[in-house]
């Protein structure tokens, strides 16, 4: 979009030549506004991404030398047990995640889109654990999955049941996570889900009243195919999140009881920070985004054929 | 309800029945905040009771004396401040200079260069995690390190390890551009010919209409900064940079948690960002339905 529609084409040669003069000083000076944006990009992201590819073919423990070693990191990975262990951990996690997700900030999206009283009053109140962080969230609910003294199982007790020892047993730690993220990420996914909804044209409700859809059908033939784009967006940030797991397992159950909460981005943590094999970690790092890329397609494609949002 | 309908038996059990349900999800999002505030005021004999007490019979601040006692809180509270509120800074700034550069100035390029600075948004950040830190740490001449990067510590253990790497972010660039969009023509050639420098043109026409814009990008970067975590870990490893974050590690010695003070701690860690939900509500919802939208 430009700002200024060309000059129309008979006009003398001096404002011509001037007009240049100014376009040439303000494209001088746009690019010393984006320069420092463009600067950081350069440094913190595109150099980043190509240092590392190469630093996963090579061995560098901060210490010595980078060592190039080809494709060995690559083959080591095939028989990781660990690196397994932590990508099917997040996948699990992410098909726990995923759906419970979609499913509930559709549903109380839907419910706060009604014309109801106090309905603003209860986005702030779904809003809430937004606003907190992922470790003080992740440390309060320890606290309230503790076995005997917390919340969670006092609460469970009212109605007679008998909860796990949620963080210790490697059953149910991987649900404590999901509780745990569901409960911080429902309130972002909520206002995406009303504000895709403020966008659904009411004539079509009314037309579909009028053929006598009933709100089932108006439901999921009007309301999910509009919600599409919104669906997708959340389906995809929810899936990056996900396979990027990180630090709930990290406060919750430092990755166990055994390895049962260990994430992929764990192991790149420890393989990279803890024991220094910054070449190797690349190498987990460049599968994982691999990884995460092939899921986000396929969704993208679920998504297209089904129609089904 | 529209007062001309008639209220069925039916209509009021489904409107309680979709009020409970609210109201029920309404607990399950408080009360974790609930159980944070209690714990804290009570005192450690009441923590592990068995039934629970809901509401503490007495009330005492020396898990907050604690909090700040036991480890050096106010120290990680100050790292934290510093580094969320430079990084605020960096990127109403930076952004909002390049998002104005990529919505009302032509220049060679501006269509690709943009592109390639929003494409950033796609790199899952776990990729470039190893790289930045090699990065920081041989940043030529900055912490001891030479010409070629070597010798020193680099950026790490400063606040730049934090405040750099996201001083201009692709969302601030994109969301500033998208604003200066939506802004009229009119100024920009009132003010050229006038003969105003570009750079006034953006600084004393442009940028004052961006208040609601530059408060919602604060906000947002604010919340941001302040919840960094697992940067934080990589970067830092001398105690004293810790942030809040990593602060609240801290309270757990040989798997024994000290709950009061931990709470204690988390009520202090969770109050900034809160008090500025509550008076400023309507900039988060605008960011988060801004990411929503733009998908």
């Amino acid at each position: 979009m430009l700002q200024n529609p060309p000059a129309t084409p008979a006009r003398t040669a001096a404002p011509v030549q001037r007009r240049s003069r100014l376009l040439r000083h303000e494209s001088r000076m746009a690019y010393a506004f984006i320069s420092p944006a463009m600067l950081l990009f350069l440094i913190f992201t595109l150099l980043p991404a190509v240092f590392a590819l190469f630093l996963s073919f090579t061995n560098y423990d901060i210490l010595s030398p980078i060592k190039w070693v080809g494709l060995a990191n690559y083959e080591r990975l095939l028989t990781d047990e660990l690196f397994r262990r932590g990508v099917l951990n997040v996948a699990y996690y992410a098909m726990l995640y995923v759906p419970l997700m979609i499913a509930l900030s559709l549903s109380l999206g839907l419910a706060l889109n009604r014309k109801r009283p106090g309905m603003t009053l209860f986005r702030t109140l779904f809003y809430l654990p937004a606003v907190t962080s992922s470790i003080a969230a992740a440390t309060v609910w320890t606290w309230m999955f503790q076995k005997d003294y917390g919340v969670v199982n006092q609460a469970l007790d009212v109605f007679g049941i008998r909860g796990p020892n949620w963080l210790a047993s490697s059953d149910s730690a991987m649900y404590a996570i999901v509780i745990v993220t569901l409960w911080q990420g429902l309130g972002s996914n909520i206002i995406i889900y009303l504000a895709g909804l403020s966008g659904v044209p009411a004539f079509l409700y009314e037309a579909a009243a009028l053929d006598g859809a009933n709100p089932w059908q108006q439901f999921r033939y009007i309301t999910i195919p509009a919600l599409r784009t919104t669906t997708f967006f959340v389906v995809f940030m929810s899936l990056i999140g996900a396979f990027q797991l990180f630090d709930q397992a990290y406060v919750m159950t430092q990755g166990g009881p055994g390895y049962a909460t260990t994430t992929a981005v764990y192991q790149i943590y420890s393989n990279g920070f803890t024991q220094l094999r910054m070449g190797y970690a690349s190498a987990q790092a460049f599968v994982l985004a691999v990884a995460i890329l092939c899921v986000s397609l396929i969704s993208m494609r679920l998504n297209r054929d089904t129609g089904l949002g | 309800m529209n007062s001309k309908l008639r209220w069925t038996p039916w209509m009021v059990l489904r409107e309680s029945l979709f009020y409970a349900l609210l109201v029920g999800v309404a607990v399950i999002m408080a009360l974790p905040f609930y159980w944070m505030l209690v714990t804290s005021l009570k005192p450690d004999a009441d923590i592990f009771s068995d039934p629970i007490r809901w509401i503490p019979q007495r009330v005492t601040f020396e898990h907050y004396i604690k909090a700040f006692t036991l480890v050096p809180f106010s120290r990680y509270f100050w790292n934290s401040t510093v580094m969320a509120l430079l990084g605020v800074l960096a990127n109403l700034v930076l952004g909002s200079l390049a998002g104005y550069a990529f919505a009302r100035m032509r220049f060679q390029g501006r269509e690709g260069l943009f592109k390639m600075k929003l494409a950033s948004l796609l790199i899952p950040g776990v990729v470039t995690l190893i790289p930045s830190f090699i990065i920081l740490k041989s940043f030529p001449l900055a912490g001891g390190n030479d010409l070629l990067g070597q010798g020193g510590q680099g950026l790490l253990n400063s606040y730049w390890a934090i405040v750099l790497p996201g001083a201009a972010g692709a969302f601030a660039v994109f969301f500033m551009r998208q604003f200066f969009r939506t802004l009229p023509d009119d100024l920009m050639d009132a003010a050229r010919v006038d003969g105003a420098s570009e750079f006034r043109i953006f600084w004393s026409i442009y940028l004052p209409l961006c208040g609601p814009a530059l408060a919602t990008l604060g906000i947002f970067t604010f919340q941001a900064g302040w919840n960094v975590f697992l940067w934080a870990l990589i970067v830092f490893n001398d105690p004293t940079m810790s942030t809040v974050q990593m602060g609240l590690q801290s309270f757990s010695f040989n798997h024994q948690t000290d709950y009061g003070p931990l709470m204690a701690a988390s009520v202090v860690v969770s109050l900034p960002v809160l008090i500025v939900f509550l008076f400023a509500q309507r900039y988060f919802i605008q960011s988060i339905s801004f990411t929503g939208a733009k998908g």
